[in-house]
């Protein structure tokens, strides 16, 4: 099945199966592999991306219902320079392996988008949702905590 | 992990979604939010050749609150529903119960309807739907059907819905400010599958005792079920801690949970008495 | 003479996180090779049968499937996997063949390769395989497993491999005279490593230039490629292991396994590049599993608290097949259970039973986890036997500075002996009590409050690292004045990229970020080992010293050369090298990039010590655990990077968080696996231990290597299994509620909970 949709602000087109899901798409034939599979089940959270602002899992999507949305990925987050979130994952230490990592700057990335607020436990609450193995996640939830200056008073979605 | 091979379509009306339901002979599905499907075709566990997609169809992911209760659409989420403030006045234990449903990207899609469909016993929706009296609305090639909760579930991942049915709104009954509820769940982790869990309410007579209790659990049966028993109990009673001891013990005595590797049976049993009168000492206000 | 540099010790940001936390790391799920085939392999689905017959007709006319891979394929006689650790001619017998040979001995025991366009096209051609098994008796515990209504090796003809013993004094004579002895049976659950990303390999067989590539290297690439070697036909020069970026290991990962083999084979006989990744479902059941004993101890104390000696047995239930370093588990069980503590009579026995389960190897801290928990538990129930307190009673039995080094028991067979090289582990005792605030939280002990019962426990630690026999770092000074150091250590995410770009800058005295670390493939130096035990610091690290020693005899001679002076008139001084008043630069100073490679020679171990302690809170009803505060005090001899010695001590204590509450690989009677996805093995989440606090410190260095450090990252989840088991058992003492197994899950502490309620009913 053609699809079409947009990726990190260009119009992409992809030719897949309607059983490819949007994880595997994004990595196979747009060439993304920092989209990460951890499980392909739906419980790792490895492979969180954004689909019109919202973090998904994208293997629990299929790649035939990205089509006509709108989609981010950790390429999608990233520059020349570290953004402000990896800059202070970087200086908490909140990555080892990194496996985990660029689903956990997606998912940080939309919660502080919309909750630039987001109390210590609101962020465990929702990072609760990505495994890491490496951290034991002190870091990542201090790197989070550390970032929200940078989205203060930016309350829409991404 | 990767699932076997479908045939993917997503129609733009409910009956052109109802006719493809059909044309797949039992073996189409329906997927919207995929939360549930997408892991159960990963592991094979479902080998549909066919999926009907609600994505196109309109008017699914309303919430609609009136006089006569609430209304979810099929493709009401669970962010949905966190977003929606009228529900912590309109239906309280909804709200409350809907906050322990899994983990952030999944509330971005799951769905309401979705969750009813695949009734997993250990699910708090379909044990909100049961405890609450909801009613089913359900679109199929024979037309549209009302069906009470008490009816649709009828085992472990299974509903009364037939191939070619599509669940389309859940209605709640209206509910009474003065109502008094709570909902408590113990899962391993926040965000797991409850190893149980009890939905209840009861209103009070001119006397403070309890009236029309409705008690659900989850996770200790094949489907949600009502502690009818434990009702009885608390019925007629002031909600004393006499009464809250001795609706416990009913409920324990009343179930039959199973055992599995997260929890032996004589613990579940433990569990749903000890959260239940967790619950009731909460609800009293 | 100034020190140019200090990198050493510095809190230093990584260079890898530059790619990693772009999305731009390349993990070997990302390799691709053109004209690739994909591999999905046949496992068995039962766990103990013979193999009647395999009929892959039906599969191999599946549009799409290139070709299935039999045993028949891999030569008259399947090749088996060697064992890396104690390869002991009485261990053969349990060597894993590449592919099921005639028999099938667990559930996701490899039975055949499929070779397929598109990894989905792959896995269906699974369902259309024919294959006739005949089941056999599956043996899945211990009580089954000496009973043998089956036997996994009718050649052998028992299901027990091999006992190790640990002796040390006179244990019989220590316990006949012995004023106190107490003994209990301890049990701790399988689980395993489970790291993020799940294994892969990328093998492309270039047949004109007779030389084979493989992606998805890690741990020990030069081992490996031995064996693969071997395996294969191929001499070892044929063949290139490259170790791309690697999504954690904690032991397991890297190891050979049968896949190690299958693909690149697939690859060398079809003669197209093959790429596979496991699944996680696969990997609950491939992997490495860890940590199944039970053990039957008994520990003798003189009457004034004075541990006198360990005697007992202990069942490691290892699974199908010993693999590469399938005995070092049970063997440390036996050997280390003294742990920090001065016992001078052990006799310790652990025997490793075959069961039809997954096979096991090592786990961050093989072993260790598991004896300590014994231990710490045994010592608890000491102090309230004898009516010591239990923070006194440790005191007394840690061992001293003075007694360093101190032997600890040896182990039979493939016999080694080990001593403590440093430590004061007193003062670190003491630290971690008072940055604790044992005093004041102890009057928590046993209290109700809210509907939590309050516990508090401490345990000490040591932690083995730095195994030899040596390690290569190879050195290139390249014209523009740059260094490129190459490693034989492996990255598994622990930050090697940045830690041996510190200890490369110090040594060389060159800038910082003029250095590059290249690390893990078998290209990159002749004789690497690789990333195990804790050594990569010590052994990696001190392997740069050396050749940083050599390079700069390179650079004075080539500047010798220029200057038309003797090299030892030469300094270098930074980025320059200067003769009687001549000076010139690093950059250009030879047309040739100058290189080096050393080698660092090292047997004995360095012990990493600490103590931990922490305060929970139980909920009787439900038997769920709050973990309300967890403190850990390590000395470690020399910290090279604080940072990422700090994000690995935590990260450790959570893994031990995770084994003393969460995780269990569960297999029914007929050895199906029970827990084959997160949402049943489950592992520690962001919301579930939020109070972990670590403080590492460079107490007393390590007299055996020339940094003075001490291999560490693995001590974290040492000690957690029995602190939070005696924690439990300080906060429900007025029942007396004593956990013996983990995990320490709500059900079994609730069941505890009932039992002890029971128990004091009829009282």
């Amino acid at each position: 099945m053609q699809i079409e949709f947009e990726l990190n602000g260009a119009d992409v087109g992809a030719n897949v199966e309607a059983r490819t899901s949007l994880a595997d798409c994004l990595r196979d034939n747009l060439g993304k592999t920092g989209t990460h599979l951890g499980c392909e089940h739906g419980v790792c959270g490895a492979c969180t991306v954004l689909v019109n602002g919202e973090a998904v899992r994208a293997c629990l999507m299929l790649a035939v219902q990205a089509n006509g949305e709108k989609v981010v990925t950790i390429e999608g987050l990233s520059g020349d320079d570290l953004s402000p979130l990896q800059a202070s994952f970087r200086k908490h230490h909140a990555l080892q392996c990194g496996f985990c990592t660029p689903g956990f700057i997606t998912t940080a990335h939309a919660l502080l988008t919309s909750e630039p607020d987001a109390d210590e436990e609101r962020i465990r609450d929702v990072l609760s949702g990505n495994l890491c193995r490496c951290t034991g996640y002190v870091p990542i939830v201090e790197a989070v905590l550390d970032a929200r200056k940078f989205y203060a008073g930016q309350k829409e979605k991404a | 992990m990767k699932p076997s091979a479908f045939e993917y379509r997503s129609p733009t009306t409910l009956a052109e979604a109802v006719s493809l339901l059909q044309s797949g002979n039992g073996n189409a599905k329906v997927i919207s939010g995929g939360q549930s499907l997408m892991p159960m075709l990963a592991f094979r566990l479902a080998v549909p050749e066919l999926l009907v997609d609600l994505k196109h169809i309109p008017d699914l992911n309303v919430i609609r609150i009136g006089d006569d209760g609430v209304h979810l659409g099929a493709k009401v989420r669970w962010c949905d529903i966190t977003s929606d403030h009228r529900l912590v006045r309109a239906h309280p234990l909804l709200a409350e119960a809907i906050t322990h449903v899994a983990h952030y990207q999944i509330r971005n899609r799951g769905t309401v309807g979705g969750s009813l469909a695949h009734a997993d016993p250990s699910a708090e929706m379909p044990g909100i739907a049961l405890a609450c009296d909801a009613q089913m609305i359900i679109m199929g090639s024979t037309g549209t059907r009302v069906e009470k909760a008490s009816a649709f579930f009828t085992g472990p991942l299974q509903t009364t819905l037939e191939p070619d049915e599509i669940l389309t709104e859940v209605h709640l009954p209206a509910w009474p400010a003065a109502r008094r509820w709570a909902f408590e769940e113990f899962a391993r982790r926040k965000g797991d599958f409850a190893m149980a869990g009890v939905a209840l309410f009861y209103d009070l007579d001119s006397d403070g005792r309890a009236v029309d209790a409705h008690i659900g659990a989850i996770g200790v049966s094949d489907c949600p079920i009502r502690l009818g028993a434990a009702e009885a109990a608390l019925n007629g009673s002031a909600i004393d801690e006499k009464t809250i001891a001795a609706v416990a013990a009913t409920a324990r005595s009343e179930i039959s949970p199973p055992s599995d590797i997260h929890a032996p049976a004589a613990y579940r049993r433990a569990l749903v008495g000890t959260l239940l009168a967790r619950g009731l000492k909460r609800s009293v206000r | 003479m100034r020190v140019r540099n200090s990198y050493i010790g510095q809190p230093m940001e990584r260079t890898e996180d530059m790619r990693l936390l772009r999305g731009r790391g390349t993990y070997v799920a990302d390799v691709n090779r053109p004209d690739q085939l994909y591999a999905v392999i046949l496992r068995s689905s039962v766990a103990h049968g013979k193999i009647n017959t395999i009929d892959t007709s039906r599969a191999t006319q599946l549009p799409g499937v290139r070709h299935i891979l039999i045993s028949a394929d891999l030569g008259v006689v399947v090749p088996k996997i060697p064992l890396r650790l104690q390869p002991l001619p009485q261990l053969e017998p349990f060597h894993q063949p590449m592919l099921a040979d005639g028999k099938v001995r667990y559930v996701g025991e490899p039975i055949a390769v499929v070779l397929a366009d598109t990894p989905s096209i792959a896995e269906d051609a699974l369902d259309h395989i024919d294959l006739d098994i005949e089941t056999l008796p599956a043996i899945t515990s211990r009580e089954q497993a000496e009973a043998m209504p089956a036997v996994l090796f009718e050649d052998h003809g028992s299901n027990a491999a091999i006992t190790w013993k640990a002796f040390k004094g006179d244990a019989d004579a220590a316990f006949a005279s012995a004023d106190y002895t107490r003994r209990e049976t301890f049990k701790v659950q399988r689980h395993a490593a489970m790291f993020m990303e799940p294994r892969g390999f990328v093998a492309e067989w270039n047949s004109d230039a007779g030389k084979l590539t493989v992606w998805g290297a890690a741990k020990t690439a030069w081992y490996n490629r031995r064996v693969l070697a071997a395996a294969l036909d191929l001499e070892v020069n044929a063949i290139e292991l490259i170790e791309v970026d690697v999504g954690g290991g904690f032991g397991s990962r890297g190891e050979f396994y049968p896949e190690d083999y299958l693909i690149p084979a697939a690859a060398k006989l079809v003669g197209r590049p093959v790429k596979w990744t496991e699944d996680r479902r696969e990997h609950m059941m491939t992997a490495n599993h860890a940590r199944d004993i039970e053990c039957d101890v008994e520990i003798a104390v003189s009457r004034d608290g004075r541990f006198l000696g360990l005697r007992g047995l202990a069942w490691a239930d290892i699974g199908a097949y010993i693999r590469t370093n399938g005995s070092v588990g049970p063997r440390n069980v036996a050997q280390y259970m003294s742990g920090p503590y001065t016992f001078e009579n052990i006799d310790l026995k652990t025997t490793m039973l075959t069961t039809n389960k997954t096979p096991s190897g090592t786990y961050r801290g093989p072993g260790r986890f598991e004896t300590d928990f014994i231990r710490e538990r045994l010592i608890d129930l000491v102090a309230k036997d004898l009516k010591i307190d239990r923070v006194e009673l440790r005191r007394r039995n840690l061992v001293a500075d003075s007694q360093m080094p101190y032997p600890l028991a040896s182990i039979t067979p493939y016999d080694s002996s080990t001593e403590l090289d440093s430590g004061d582990y007193h003062a670190v005792f003491d630290l971690c009590m008072k940055e604790f605030g044992w005093a004041e939280k102890s009057k928590l002990s046993g209290k109700l409050i809210d509907g939590y019962y309050h516990g508090l426990a401490v345990g000490s630690f040591i932690e083995g690292g730095a195994a030899g026999p040596s390690e290569d770092a190879r050195l290139v000074l390249e014209t523009d004045g740059s260094l490129s150091v190459y490693l034989g250590s492996s990255s598994v995410g622990q930050g090697l990229e940045t830690i041996m770009a510190q200890i490369a800058a110090d040594a060389t005295e060159l800038p910082y970020e003029k250095i590059t670390v290249n690390h893990g493939s078998t290209s990159h130096v002749k004789n690497g080992h690789g990333a195990y035990h804790s050594r990569s610091t010590v052994m990696g690290g001190s392997a740069i010293l050396l050749a940083a020693e050599k390079l700069k005899d390179s650079i004075r001679e080539a500047a010798a050369a220029r200057f038309g002076c003797a090299a030892g008139d030469v300094t270098i001084d930074g980025e320059q090298v200067a003769c009687a008043g001549k000076t010139l630069a690093l950059a250009g100073l030879s047309d040739v990039p100058l290189e080096v490679e050393a080698s660092f020679f090292n047997k004995k171990y360095t012990w990493a010590y600490g103590t931990q302690a922490a305060h929970i809170a139980v909920d009787p009803g439900t038997g769920h655990v709050k973990v309300i505060d967890y403190l850990s005090v390590e000395d470690v001899g020399r910290i090279i990077n604080p940072l990422t010695l700090h994000g690995q001590a935590i990260g450790s204590i959570v893994q031990g968080l995770g084994g003393a509450f969460l995780e269990h690989l569960v297999y029914d009677e007929n050895g199906q696996l029970l827990t084959g996805s997160f949402a049943d093995y489950l592992m520690p989440t962001a919301s579930d231990f939020p109070n972990i606090r670590s403080i590492t410190l460079e107490l007393k260095p390590c007299p055996n290597n020339p940094l003075g450090t001490k291999g560490a990252g693995e001590g974290g989840l040492i000690p957690v299994g029995g602190i939070m088991a005696n924690a439990i058992a300080d906060a429900l003492s007025h029942l007396n509620v004593q956990p013996m197994e983990l995990p320490l899950s709500p059900a079994r502490i609730w069941q505890l909970v009932e039992d002890a309620e029971a128990i004091r009913a009829v009282a």
